[in-house]
């Protein structure tokens, strides 16, 4: 009975101590504000939502991931699919220019998908060889500048704008996480995407198209960074150089420090929301603190090991 | 003896090919070059080629036990950031002193001349190993996958970088820097050694580049033995089938830590000499990133799986200089360099994609999960 | 009941010797001994407890309680590789070689010879070359990497890696399952040699005719219990086969009705691929047990995942009620009606840390859904029911199925497939690891499925149960079909024979255990 009861909270306890992690967070960072300024900002539920507003973005980009990462792939692709996405938009313009933004994220997601699962590369290597790509694309299309073109109105609506006090980012990553959730919980090809993570032979013993649902999983992952894309683009008003780059590693943190294990076949989707919601926090508390660059890299890291060290350690191998 | 042969043949036909594509690629380069063939553009390339074929090496031997290592550009610039310190080579030695958040610390003065160089060199290569020696035991100890547990290292080392240097700057020694970026002859007459590198003997070897005569030693003096060793080879044996390896009675433990370390210490010397060359240290974290990702797919080219028990770091250094031939390439037909990144992504891409072709000669579909 | 052997002059005694994994009892206070120069064979059914005390003697695990003395001194192997250095080498089944590596450096992966400190490639090439001439072996080069070797090769080097440890009590856990005839005879050789240097030798082989060669003395195990140790003759084949077995064999398996007319569901028509299957071709009806015999790798498996869509270069045609069927994939073939329960199911046949519910249900998710979505009190009724069918001992549907044992993990490997509501089944040797009373059961699920109108396709390893469950058996030798056996044809000798593609009737092996 015992085995019952961990086999039950294996997958919950790193989102317990994540959660756990966000409010030593929370209080760490309130007493520090407190003592230093008088004041407790980061209780206030505006600079919790401003906060949230930004963390909507790395949000979307770690749900597409993570399913990438429960197949047991990896998607390096991320930071000028991203960019890509929102550069295609903003040039395009109009209504069309959501579309075409999440258009290019598929096209490369299929292409990364078709390459790891039919050519069988590794995706690390993969993934790699199209975000080169992608950034000299872009960067031959752009000539290497900001591009002069600006977000269409709605996608600034969406990523920048309200509704009821509250801002529509939100809505976009709670629909997203909705999505991403019901996928892995609810339907047939999220049990393929854990049994693929668990047993890639096993699965495809089992009549499950393989190569298929891997090429679906890189799908969403690129859909979901075009859609952080056009987000993005729409919350600074423009695209530019370089504007994934800082989405890669984090995304990659996010989802792993909600318990999804980088091996694949591992890990609910409320685990990688904590994940995010635990960098996004940390981030925030360390910009109250004027933390300098050095000092948050560090602490980002040890962050990422505590948290492994605590609930993330694999088996020992004997036999 | 002719089965011998083509049975080495075959094992190594990854590291093979990369050495002919090199070779085929680099005799393009020279011939179209309007200076080829001349010690001018071959220090130039050494220079350009070295740093990333000590971190292709220091991410072969992790990939050789099925670990990644992403800290290794952190390493190297940690390492570099460390050296812009450690190897100014003022005579009056440099002071030390640390800045934590207004707190300041003397920590007394390094010295400086040769001695102080030498030890600054000897300082830097073991700060690489330590911070290589952490990341295996991080890996080996707290059971954390490699990729993310060096993924968090890696940030950490950055940090220590940014630390050291927030913002670019430092100083390098002069004469340290011009006798380890040029040939031969110009290290002899920096060190003062045959005759000033006047001595008959020695003029015919006087062209060559100091980087690659450092690339080679440092390969034939560490790698070779290491691979050589029994340590080594439980490297390759743990890449291969851990299991089997525990059953074989081999340290894993210890060959895990070993291949980190190493990887830390090869890592450490691609800093070194980045620092050098630069005459300065820069915690530039898209460099860093850059490094790592590239030193990945120098590996890969190298023939090396990245399953991990197959493989070498001579390949890995091959993968390097063939990618940075590539983008030699790119200045010698004047392509723009905004174009660069494409075409070293189209041919990373299609390179793999024909490695991969062999997939479709499998028989039993069962055989591509291994 | 046991009558222990003195132990005076014993190399290796264990006294008392008892393991649990995970609640269940492997061993059962075991009192063993083998002396020096002996080769003393242990047999017992899978699940027997055979391999858990090899794996003790080997250091590979720790004893609950007991204790083990070598050549009188209390000893306990916290490691293999302190096996090893006491003089203790077992050769596993499961092969411990380093696929990426040489077959030299595989051989000397413990103690390479060393010069300068450093691997002496060329030593370590000439021992490779001793040892595997010592064997008679010299066809392999040492430089060869293990992977490029096929099966039975690499079992030679497994033998040679273990002969240069020099070994005093050498253990061979079913080490002669891969090899050639030709190589059998040199192991063979090699032991006699080995124990008139007085080496102490356990064997472990499920072919009787093997311990009868071999020899000096056996001992028989039954669900973790030592049961009887006896010298070579002072029992018949027949009285062995029932101390392993513990009762008698012909209840084990459900009757077999009788032979009627059938529509063949599966035909083949010369099928061929690669080099291991030679223009086979075969049918099976409704409601017909095929077997599908002979000696290990003659293209059985191969046969099988070509008929599930694995394999890629088929030739020949595949018929499936008569029209013929493109299998491309298993996923194709699940969708003509063709299930397969896989030769391993720790890697083929489970995902092992995902739940019961969650790998019983994973071939047929598109039944048990509604639209989109996976509907969740269908598939608890669906699993519950199946979990009923096959009566599988579990403690909740959420657990883990790595929980379960061996037997009860075969169980959900077969009733995924039985929820596809397959109507030809393939099995690649399902009862293996898996204890007597389970493969009962299996047996009777077998028989009950052929009733309700499938057509099986069964491979298995053991001759018993192909004689005892099957209708009909073919025979297959380097990659042909060289006899089908059905009715009273059906006996351990013809099958015997036609393994080894003898066309002669050979005399009986004496006293088989279905005279």
């Amino acid at each position: 009975m015992t085995t019952v009861t961990l086999g039950l909270s294996r997958d919950d306890r790193p989102i317990l101590i994540a959660a756990l992690f966000i409010f030593v967070i929370l209080v760490a960072g309130t007493v520090y504000t407190f003592a230093r300024f008088g004041s407790a900002p980061l209780l206030s539920p505006t600079y919790l939502l401003q906060q949230l507003q930004v963390g909507a973005f790395l949000g979307i980009v770690s749900a597409g991931m993570m399913v990438v990462i429960l197949i047991a792939q990896i998607d390096l692709s991320v930071p000028w699919t991203l960019a890509a996405a929102a550069m295609m938009a903003t040039s395009i313009g109009g209504p069309l220019a959501i579309p075409v933004g999440l258009g290019v994220g598929l096209l490369v997601g299929i292409i990364n998908g078709i390459g790891v699962a039919y050519l069988r590369v590794p995706s690390m290597i993969f993934t790699l060889g199209v975000n080169a790509v992608m950034r000299g694309l872009m960067v031959a299309h752009t000539g290497g500048y900001a591009p002069q073109t600006t977000a269409t109105e709605l996608m600034r609506t969406l990523a920048g704008d309200r509704t009821l006090g509250i801002p529509n980012a939100l809505f976009v990553w709670a629909a997203v996480s909705v999505l991403v959730a019901v996928i892995l919980q609810r339907t047939p090809l999220g049990r393929y995407i854990y049994a693929i993570g668990n047993r890639e032979s096993a699965a495809y013993l089992a009549g499950i198209d393989t190569r298929r649902v891997t090429v679906i999983c890189f799908a969403l992952c690129g859909l979901a960074a075009a859609l952080t894309g056009v987000l993005l683009a729409g919350y600074s008003t423009k695209a530019y150089q370089g504007m994934g780059d800082t989405y890669l590693l984090p995304s990659i943190a996010a989802v792993v420090i909600g318990g999804t294990n980088i091996l694949g076949g591992r890990g609910r989707y409320l685990g990688t929301l904590v994940g995010v919601v635990l960098i996004v926090l940390l981030n925030s508390v360390l910009s109250i603190m004027e933390m300098p660059e050095a000092g948050r890299q560090v602490i980002y890291g040890l962050v990422i090991i505590l948290m492994l060290l605590v609930y993330g350690r694999g088996e020992r191998v004997t036999s | 003896m002719l089965d011998d042969l083509a049975i080495r043949v075959r094992q190594n036909i990854g590291l093979l090919t990369a050495i002919l594509l090199f070779c085929i690629l680099y005799l393009l380069y020279n011939l179209t070059h309007p200076k080829g063939f001349s010690s001018a553009v071959l220090v130039q390339n050494g220079n350009e080629i070295f740093a990333l074929a000590m971190l292709a090496m220091a991410q072969t031997v992790p990939v050789l036990a099925s670990g990644l290592d992403l800290s290794v550009g952190a390493v190297m610039t940690m390492v570099g950031c460390f050296a812009s310190y450690l190897l100014a080579g003022a005579v009056g030695g440099t002071p030390l002193h640390l800045d934590i958040f207004g707190l300041q610390l003397g920590l007394g003065t390094f010295p400086g001349g040769t001695s102080g160089i030498l030890l600054g060199l000897a300082a830097c290569a073991v700060i690489g190993l330590i911070a290589g020696f952490v990341n295996g035991c991080i890996v080996v100890y707290g059971r954390i996958q490699p990729i993310i547990a060096t993924l968090a290292t890696g940030a950490v080392y950055i940090g220590i970088a940014l630390f050291l240097r927030p913002t670019p700057g430092g100083k390098i020694d002069e004469d340290l820097n011009w006798a380890l970026t040029n040939s031969l002859g110009d290290f002899a007459a920096t060190v003062h050694i045959f005759n000033d590198g006047s001595a008959t003997w020695f003029s015919p070897i006087a062209w060559i580049p100091v980087p690659f005569v450092l690339l080679v030693l440092i390969a034939l003096l560490v790698w070779v033995p290491f691979r050589r060793s029994v340590l080594g080879r439980a490297v390759y044996a743990v890449g291969s089938a851990e299991g089997a390896a525990y059953m074989s009675g081999l340290p894993i433990a210890r060959a895990k830590i070993a291949a980190f370390t190493l990887a830390g210490f090869f890592a450490g010397c691609g800093g070194l000499f980045l620092a050098i060359q630069t005459s300065s240290g820069n915690a530039d974290i898209p460099q860093a990133g850059a490094y790592t990702l590239n030193s990945i797919a120098s590996v890969v080219i190298g023939g090396t799986s990245l399953l991990g028990g197959t493989g070498s770091a001579i390949g890995s250094i091959f993968g390097a200089m063939i990618l940075r031939v590539i983008s030699f390439f790119f200045r010698i037909f004047d392509i723009a360099p905004l174009l660069q990144p494409l075409f070293e992504g189209l041919i990373l891409l299609i390179a793999v994609s024909i490695g991969a072709l062999g997939v479709l000669r499998v028989k039993n579909t069962l055989e591509l999960f291994r | 009941m046991q009558d222990t052997v003195p132990t005076q002059s014993a190399f290796l005694t264990l006294a008392g010797i008892s393991k649990r994994y995970a609640g269940v009892r492997a061993l059962d206070g075991i009192e063993f001994a083998c002396e020096r120069g002996k080769i003393h064979a242990v047999l017992g059914e899978n699940g027997a407890g055979k391999s858990t005390l090899i794996k003790i003697i080997a250091g590979v695990v720790q004893p609950d309680a007991g204790t083990m003395c070598l050549a009188g001194n209390q000893v306990s192997f916290a490691t293999p590789s302190a096996a090893n250095a006491a003089g203790v080498v077992c050769i596993f089944q499961e092969l411990s070689l380093m696929p990426d590596l040489s077959v030299a450096d595989n051989i000397s992966i413990a103690s390479p010879p060393r010069r300068f400190g450093l691997i002496d490639a060329r030593a370590q090439r000439r021992r490779a070359e001793e040892l595997l001439a010592e064997i008679g072996c010299e066809d392999v080069n040492p430089l060869m990497r293990v992977r490029d070797l096929p099966l039975s090769r690499r079992q030679v080097v497994e033998i040679a890696k273990a002969l240069g440890k020099r070994p005093q009590l050498l253990i061979l856990d079913e080490a002669t399952s891969a090899l050639t005839s030709a190589d059998v005879e040199k192991v063979y050789a090699m032991l006699a040699r080995l124990k008139a240097e007085g080496v102490a030798i356990l064997y472990i082989s499920h072919r009787m005719h093997e311990v009868e060669a071999l020899a000096d003395r056996a001992s028989v195990f039954r669900n973790g219990r030592h049961i009887e140790t006896f010298d070579k003759g002072a029992r018949s084949t027949a009285d062995i086969v029932q101390l392993m077995i513990g009762r008698d064999i012909a209840a084990q398996y459900p009757a077999r009705p009788a032979r009627k007319p059938m529509t063949p569901v599966l035909a083949l028509e010369n099928l061929s691929w690669e080099k291991h299957l030679d223009r086979i071709s075969l049918s099976v009806g409704t409601g017909e047990i095929v077997g599908l015999g002979g000696l290990d790798g003659q293209g059985q498996k191969s046969l099988l995942l070509a008929l599930f869509g694995v394999l890629r270069g088929v030739t020949g045609r595949i018929m499936i009620d008569a029209r013929e069927a493109r299998l491309g994939s298993p996923a194709a073939a699940k969708s003509a009606g063709v299930a397969l329960v896989p030769e391993d199911r720790k890697t083929e046949g489970l995902m092992l840390p995902m739940s019961i519910t969650d790998n019983l249900t994973i071939a047929s998710l598109g039944a048990i859904s509604t639209g989109p979505f996976v509907d969740r009190a269908k598939e608890s009724t669906a699993v519950e029911r199946s979990i009923a069918r096959l009566q599988v001992k579990i403690g909740a549907p959420g657990d883990a199925v790595s929980t379960l044992s061996g037997g009860n993990q075969q169980k959900v490997v077969l009733a995924k497939w039985l929820m596809t509501e397959p109507r030809i089944i393939l099995l690649n040797d399902p009862t293996r690891g898996i204890d007597v009373g389970t493969k009962q059961e299996l047996y009777r699920l077998m028989r009950e499925l052929a009733d309700q109108g499938a057509a099986i396709l069964f491979y298995s390893t053991d001759y018993d149960e192909l004689i005892g469950c099957c209708d009909r058996v073919a025979i297959m030798y380097d990659g042909r079909i060289v006899r089908e056996l059905e009715g009273d044809e059906l006996t351990e000798t013809n099958i015997i024979a036609s393994s080894l593609n003898v066309h002669t009737e050979t005399p009986a092996t004496a006293g088989t255990a279905h005279a």
